[in-house]
């Protein structure tokens, strides 16, 4: 096999399990974003246009939506006779079958899939941030740096700092020491989990760290390298970067990608984001349609009024119908009549006439209240919403649902109605 | 498989005025994300027909670009593929294609080498979904030399070949471009024929210096062969003068005909081109139209096709009007029956009225000056 001089090994087995609904039935990097994206499009997206060939996507919790979507990677130029994209699924070993029990374990299970390229160095990435960033200029920063380990930092406020793992560097952006979420941060310099390693360190930790449960790079790898006394550096990254792993989170850089400006910007020539897209046909915007400050993707019907919002392809707002403050995801119809505010549906969503959601007090979720907050009405892929129903905040919704499930025609302020296999 | 394609995209018109001075007919945009010529790859494809050849002469480079790769319309395969033939010179021959049966017998080759039993010949700038075997079927049962796939059409048809038939389909009468026409149905363009028939009537026009299809094959022919019609009857448009590219366009805002292209039976494919999703700002006012992904819109646009990557200026009016891709609109330009070509940059403040008629507007500013 012919020699790679890097190859990303991106992480995308995880839950994402505060998305709620939105990750029932999909791990979290396949869920949608920005309209006709997922979330995986962008660190995808970043290897192909930072000159990265050869991609191992780790896939475990419910990977079929992810499969689907990277198939032979033919959206990211990422199908080559040598490298592309390949999926590494967990699979069975001859003493016995195993998850990958920790994001080191998870790349030390496919040594041999790294070992047939050969590589100098291996980028580790995650497959939920929202971000652009060329990781051939953080690799020359490695190799300019001779380290062992580069990390990507994020600058964030010194009072947020304590939410992240911090590093704590000296004058030359060698990492002296980190911490986990430490409560009194001695440095606002957060961990993006944005890895570049050269091959032989991590091969050597690997060797040495064998045997650990649950190995891990924050717990495990970094320690390991800093009693070892490794090279490390911080990598400063001061571009857009987001991590959408709150509903909260998650429909805030939704609504960011709609300013005039937008921080982080689709339109750019340079550094396109490639997604897998079968929609190619144009939206129709109908006469009495009124559309103000959002992004509406191929193959919608408009027919109502759309603000402030964030729509999928192939989606329908039937006539009357009033959608704000929302993101909607592709195949879904909002029916004639609704009044939506501050939802997320996901894909494929039938919501009847007349329904109103998103209105009213806010009350705390029964079921989740850690997860389903923000005053948000989060209704899971594959749900029917009947006629006439009001949904108020903090609800959610994963379910063919019909009036009974409504007494008084209402879903009220944190409730939820999740029905196992959505029926 | 059963057939092999044929699609004769080589055609120019000046009909088409200026917007042909930069691409061949085929590759004219269409419906805000095709180009015309998908419509008769999506046929092929759609028909289970895997072996498509795209003959073409006139100003090529834009067609050669939008099908620079045939995954898109599913060719690429290892059974099949999708080949574009443009004239060459070989030790034989030094001419351009000098009509639509010189083009087939230039590369006759390719028909000889191929082992489909029948052909079928589509141009390239037909609007319209057909699943060729229903034609391929008719063919065979007729017993014919020839399928013509026609159509009724309304109104003056003088610019298209007129048919009449008899009560067995079994055509009669045949005039290409008639002074005045005595009847509404019309050839499509569209023909079935079967491969070793072909070869011998196309090398039989070569040796006797005829170069045209239509003249020197159907109509030459037509006593002597069995030249059948089949009729048509859905939607069907040629798009190769301004007027009926307008409105063809034009047509894509009525449900029924969305309907039919976009949501009913077949998918029409084209390339895809990783845009992002349309953006409407404060101050856009959209009614009635439809908009490309990549659009980025701060004015007023109805009853109007935005294609890919439009961008519409702050307090701008465009009004049935077609917006070709790529093209930048600057503030308070105002826009009215007009086909506005791709990638132009019109200045601020801009008027433009297309007062009887369609006009074509060409503006070739810089967009970012110095």
């Amino acid at each position: 096999m012919m020699k790679k001089e890097m190859i990303a090994m991106l992480l995308a087995g995880g839950q994402g399990s505060r998305l709620g609904v939105l990750t029932e039935k999909v791990a979290k990097p396949a869920v949608a974003f920005g309209g006709k994206y997922r979330i995986i499009d962008f660190p995808l997206s970043n290897c192909i246009n930072s000159g990265v060939d050869t991609v191992g996507v780790l896939t475990q919790y419910q990977p079929l939506r992810l499969n689907t979507h990277i198939g032979i990677g033919i959206p990211w130029d990422l199908d080559r006779n040598v490298g592309g994209v390949t999926i590494l699924s967990p699979y069975e070993k001859s003493g016995g079958a195993e998850w990958f029990a920790g994001t080191a374990d998870a790349i030390y299970q496919n040594m041999a899939y790294m070992e047939q390229y050969d590589p100098d160095y291996v980028l580790i990435l995650s497959g939920d941030h929202i971000y652009k960033m060329d990781y051939e200029v953080m690799l020359d920063y490695h190799k300019a740096n001779k380290a062992d380990l580069t990390i990507a930092c994020m600058p964030v406020p010194i009072e947020e700092a304590s939410r992240f793992g911090v590093m704590i560097t000296d004058g030359n952006g060698r990492v002296t020491d980190f911490e986990e979420k430490p409560p009194k941060p001695r440095s606002n310099l957060a961990n993006m989990g944005i890895y570049i390693f050269s091959w032989p360190v991590l091969k050597q930790a690997f060797e040495d760290m064998k045997g650990t449960p649950n190995l891990d790079f924050g717990f495990h790898i970094l320690p390991y390298l800093r009693d070892h006394g490794s090279r490390m550096f911080a990598y400063e990254f001061n571009g857009y970067w987001k991590d959408v792993g709150t509903l909260g989170s998650y429909w805030e850089a939704n609504m960011e990608l709609i300013d005039i400006i937008p921080e982080f910007n689709l339109y750019e020539e340079f550094w396109k984001i490639y997604t897998k897209s079968d929609i190619i046909r144009p939206q129709y915007v109908g006469p009495n349609a009124v559309i103000n400050r959002s992004l509406i993707s191929e193959g919608c019907d408009i027919e109502g009024e759309v603000h402030n919002s964030v729509i999928g392809v192939n989606v329908t707002v039937e006539e009357g119908a009033v959608v704000r403050d929302s993101i909607i995801m592709g195949g879904t119809v909002i029916g004639k009549g609704c009044r939506i505010e501050k939802a997320i549906i996901a894909e494929n969503v039938i919501v009847g006439q007349n329904v109103v959601m998103g209105e009213g007090p806010e009350a705390e979720n029964v079921l989740k209240p850690k997860v389903y907050g923000f005053g948000l009405v989060t209704i899971g892929e594959n749900s029917v919403i009947p006629d006439n129903v009001r949904i108020g905040k903090n609800t959610a919704i994963k379910a063919v649902t019909t009036a009974e499930d409504y007494p008084n025609g209402e879903l009220p302020a944190g409730g939820a109605i999740v029905k196992e296999d959505g029926k | 498989m059963r057939a092999l394609g044929i699609i004769l995209a080589g055609g120019n018109n000046n009909k088409m005025r200026e917007l042909s001075n930069k691409r061949a007919i085929a590759a004219m945009p269409v419906a805000g994300s095709y180009r015309s010529i998908d419509f008769a790859l999506s046929n092929m494809t759609n028909s289970r027909i895997q072996r498509v050849a795209v003959l073409t002469q006139y100003n090529a480079r834009s067609l050669n670009e939008h099908l620079s790769s045939s995954k898109w319309w599913d060719f690429g395969r290892k059974q099949g593929g999708l080949y574009l033939f443009t004239p060459t010179v070989t030790a034989s021959n030094s001419w351009w294609y000098r009509g639509t049966a010189d083009a087939i017998y230039q590369n006759l080759d390719w028909l000889k080498r191929s082992h489909e039993p029948y052909v079928v010949i589509a141009s390239g700038d037909g609007i319209y979904k057909l699943d060729y075997n229903k034609v391929l079927e008719y063919h065979i049962a007729k017993r014919a030399d020839i399928t013509v796939v026609c159509t009724e059409m309304a109104g003056d048809v003088t610019r298209y070949g007129c048919v009449k038939m008899n009560e067995d389909g079994r055509i009669e009468e045949f005039e290409e471009k008639p002074m005045v026409a005595t009847t509404n149905t019309i050839s499509t363009g569209i023909y079935v024929i079967r491969r070793r028939q072909l070869i011998e009537l196309i090398e039989r026009s070569a040796q006797e210096e005829r170069f045209d299809f239509v003249k020197d094959i159907l109509i030459r022919y037509k006593n002597l062969k069995r030249i059948y019609g089949y009729k048509m009857d859905t939607y069907w448009r040629n798009i190769s003068t301004v007027e009926s590219y307008y409105e063809t366009n034009m047509d894509f805002l009525k449900k029924d005909v969305r309907d039919y292209f976009f949501k009913e039976g077949s998918k029409v494919m084209s390339v895809v081109d990783d845009l992002p999703p349309a953006k409407y700002n404060p101050g856009s006012n959209v009614r009635n139209s439809l908009v490309a992904s990549g659009c980025i819109i701060n004015g007023s646009v109805e009853n109007s096709v935005l294609f890919k990557d439009v961008y519409v200026g702050n307090n701008c009016v465009i009004k049935n009007s077609i917006i070709l891709n790529n093209v930048y609109l600057g503030d308070n330009t105002h826009i009215e029956n007009c086909i506005v070509e791709s990638r132009d940059t019109i200045r601020a403040n801009s008027y433009y009225c297309g007062e009887d008629g369609v006009k074509i507007v060409i503006e070739e500013n810089d967009r970012y000056p110095l």
